[in-house]
């Protein structure tokens, strides 16, 4: 791979995202883990700059790291930390061979490797270089599409609907018993 | 540009390690937070693919845009079971939870 601008761009994004979402996975403090999450999640947001998506890099940052980052933080915080004990359970070592033998699995298919190891017909051949330009209003036409009766019309109400209802369900479940305190008797005999 | 394979092989670690994530770590919230690098390593194949092979559509990306409302509303619920357990329970470890096992 030759040294450009871009590719710089791309290794320092990509080790952001990789970088951040290993910190994730295997930092004891549950409050470190959801900073290294919204780090891994902008990483996440340069690679899509990159890829002139810069519509949903926007939206990567707006709704990702402002929402449902700071969502999981209000939560880390509700709930006590447990920084003592070990953050794994018992069947880590199984969790680790499993991803690691999906990660060869992923990269013998995506990477030219095995076909320049020699084996024929198992790797996909992903090595498009020079894609055509995105036209110039993309982004207005990803907003046309969205509304659109012959587009995505149908799907973008069904999400919407979805959100609607995900909204209600996280009231209805999080909402304190009605006469909580008759119930609270109850509540402290599961423990 | 970097091929495409690039790209691919940035999505696939971060499965890989949204993975682990998700088999190994005790917390409810941890698990929860893993499966966000999960669904983000499949939104940067959406993306990556569009680009490279369609960039004159705009299925890739309204794909990637509704993944981004599911995850929302995956967290937002996701939150409040996790919230309603802790008050039951007083515990957000998911071995805890074993209300359903034999």
């Amino acid at each position: 791979m030759e040294l450009t601008v871009e590719s710089l761009v791309f290794l320092l994004f990509s080790l952001i995202t990789l970088g951040g979402a290993l910190m994730v996975v295997t930092t004891r403090n549950l409050f470190h883990a959801a900073l290294f999450l919204m780090l891994s999640l902008f990483g996440v947001a340069g690679l899509f700059a990159l890829l002139t998506a810069p519509f949903l890099a926007g939206i990567q940052v707006v709704v990702y790291i402002g929402a449902i980052a700071i969502l999981i933080i209000f939560a880390i915080m509700l709930t006590p930390q447990v920084t003592a004990v070990r953050p794994t359970n018992s069947q880590w070592i199984a969790g680790v061979v499993v991803a690691v033998v999906l990660f060869a699995l992923l990269v013998s298919i995506v990477t030219p490797l095995m076909s320049e190891l020699g084996v024929e017909g198992w790797s996909a051949v992903f090595t498009e270089k020079n894609p055509p330009p995105v036209p110039a209003d993309s982004m207005a036409r990803l907003g046309e599409a969205f509304v659109d009766p012959q587009g995505y019309m149908l799907p973008f109400e069904v999400a919407s609907v979805l959100l609607m209802a995900a909204l209600v369900g996280a009231v209805m479940l999080v909402r304190p018993a009605r006469g909580a305190e008759d119930e609270a008797p109850q509540a402290g005999a599961q423990e | 540009m970097v091929p495409l394979w690039m790209y691919l092989l940035v999505a696939a670690g971060l499965f890989s390690i949204g993975m682990y994530g998700v088999l190994a770590r005790r917390n409810a919230i941890a698990i929860l937070m893993s499966i966000e690098l999960m669904l983000n390593a499949a939104n940067i194949n959406l993306v990556a693919f569009w680009r490279y092979n369609q960039p004159a559509q705009v299925g890739g990306q309204v794909f990637a845009a509704f993944v981004f409302v599911v995850a929302a509303a995956e967290v937002a619920v996701g939150l409040a079971l996790i919230i309603n357990i802790y008050r039951q329970r007083r515990s957000v470890v998911a071995d805890d939870v074993d209300l359903l096992k034999w």
